[in-house]
């Protein structure tokens, strides 16, 4: 039970840091609000049909604004040099890796719930899917990507090229991540059977599973200086 | 300058063993590849047939494919040597993880070079978006992001910690990356593919296995000048900074 309390602790110091300033979450929704913006002017939605450019567009700004939030989860740590007291406390390291995870995908997951009815409203469609199943789609990939992304951000943050590293290592990485959230959500959109989009759950699962195992393996690794 | 010289030196002979039996294998893999790669060429372009179709192009394949292996050999030692690495935290494990990786840019580079060549006259276009080449080029991208993380690091022992464990997920990723980018494509025409099996010339499939024989020892042989390399580069290092060191007292005696 310890451990699970030092996740909660580590993901809820983020929280009450975002709750006091409010710097990020407005930041992060501007930008995904932006990057809509700009595909609107790029692609004319009257004509083409949303289902089919809808969810890549979304993802698109869910992605581009989640590497900004995961790169900022760790500087944050880095400016003062506040990791040293992580470092020093008593708690596992990879509860502070699940900690930083959980904290990250609540600000994505904040992000995407937000954005979706203004993306709906933007290009004016109408919703008819299963709601319960595109929910599930988002958490899984966002899961997904904030495990291999928090993991990467721990590094890149305290070498010499930290921001433009991050995209340039996460991007290639996530691709599984982006292919899986932008065929559920297409599928889960145009209506059809679990049967055809289910497989793509099951990758984004798996994904979440090897990641998330694999870097609370290695994470002491990463953070030893 | 002299100590600092001696204590290479030192370090040197206590590792001459070791490093007898690494020149020896690069001398022997050196000659194996010079006899090997022009007979290669001689057996790929006078001695296996025409392939119906596709015509004289058709023979990239014999270092399209093996350059295909050398690169998946290069991502897959680089995995085991990086996780040796952190169990075992010694610097000859580290480079061989690091050449294994630029070794396995350089086979794909070929691998992503050479497709395009190929699939201009046999598919009409450069660039598709088939399977292989889109998860290919993921692949390139992923290692070049491997090579850029090195260079970047503050320490050579992050740079060896933190390329150890992007190593490891690199590898891990691989396999979810081709299914991923199948599944992707699953609904589109495959254009053509590409693995040998039905109508392949015996002829063929032995040239097939003689280039893929030379472009593993060739990947060998760079994995061995690329060590001695990066360890003559560990000395050149030592050696600047402790002359930094000692240059101050110089001036000041």
């Amino acid at each position: 039970m310890t451990y699970l309390r030092a996740v909660l602790l580590v993901a809820g110091k983020d929280l009450r840091v975002e709750l006091r300033s409010r710097e990020q979450l407005v930041t992060l929704l501007f930008f995904a609000l932006l990057v809509l913006v700009v595909f609107n002017f790029a692609f004319d939605f009257t004509v083409i049909d949303f289902v089919t450019l809808g969810p890549g567009v979304l993802w698109v700004a869910f992605i581009f604004s989640g590497v900004l939030a995961i790169g900022r989860s760790f500087q944050i740590e880095r400016e003062q040099d506040r990791i040293q007291g992580i470092l020093l406390s008593p708690i596992d390291r990879s509860a502070f890796y699940l900690g930083k995870v959980a904290a990250t995908v609540l600000f994505m997951a904040v992000v995407e719930i937000l954005i979706v009815p203004v993306a709906v409203v933007m290009f004016n469609f109408r919703f008819s899917g299963r709601i319960l199943l595109a929910i599930l789609a988002l958490l899984l990939n966002t899961v997904g990507f904030a495990a291999v992304g928090t993991l990467f951000a721990a590094m890149t943050t305290s070498t010499r090229r930290s921001e433009l590293l991050l995209p340039l290592l996460l991007f290639p990485a996530a691709v599984p991540v982006a292919l899986a959230a932008v065929k559920t959500t297409s599928h889960v959109l145009a209506g059809r059977p679990f049967a055809a989009y289910g497989h793509w759950l099951q990758m984004s699962a798996a994904y979440d599973v090897i990641f998330l195992a694999a870097a609370v393996l290695l994470f002491d690794y990463v953070l030893e200086d | 300058m002299v100590v600092s010289s001696r204590a290479v030196m030192a370090k040197r002979a206590v590792e001459s063993t070791a490093n007898g039996t690494a020149v020896l294998a690069e001398r022997i893999l050196f000659i194996l590849v010079a006899v090997l790669v022009p007979y290669c060429l001689h057996v790929v372009f006078r001695i296996v047939p025409t392939e119906g179709k596709m015509g004289v192009v058709q023979r990239i394949f014999y270092f399209h494919v093996p350059s295909a292996f050398a690169g998946f050999l290069g991502v897959g030692l680089c995995a085991l040597f990086s996780a040796l690495y952190l169990w075992t935290r010694d610097r000859r494990l580290d480079l061989l993880a690091h050449a294994s990786a630029e070794i396995g840019v350089l086979f794909f580079t070929i691998v992503l070079l050479t497709g395009p060549i190929w699939a201009r006259p046999v598919w009409g276009v450069w660039w598709t978006g088939e399977v292989r080449l889109t998860s290919t080029l993921v692949l390139w991208l992923l290692y070049m992001g491997y090579l850029i993380l090195r260079r970047s690091a503050e320490s050579p022992d992050q740079a060896a910690r933190f390329c150890a464990v992007l190593g490891i997920v690199g590898a891990l990723d691989v396999p979810i990356i081709y299914y991923s980018v199948e599944w992707w494509r699953g609904l589109h025409p495959r254009v053509l593919k590409i693995s040998g099996g039905q109508g392949l010339d015996p002829a063929m499939g032995k040239a097939l296995a003689l280039c893929s024989v030379t472009f593993l020892l060739f990947f060998l042989l760079l994995l061995l000048l690329r060590v001695r390399l990066g360890r003559l580069q560990d000395d050149v290092e030592a050696l600047t900074l402790d002359a930094g060191r000692r240059a101050p007292r110089a001036e000041t005696a």
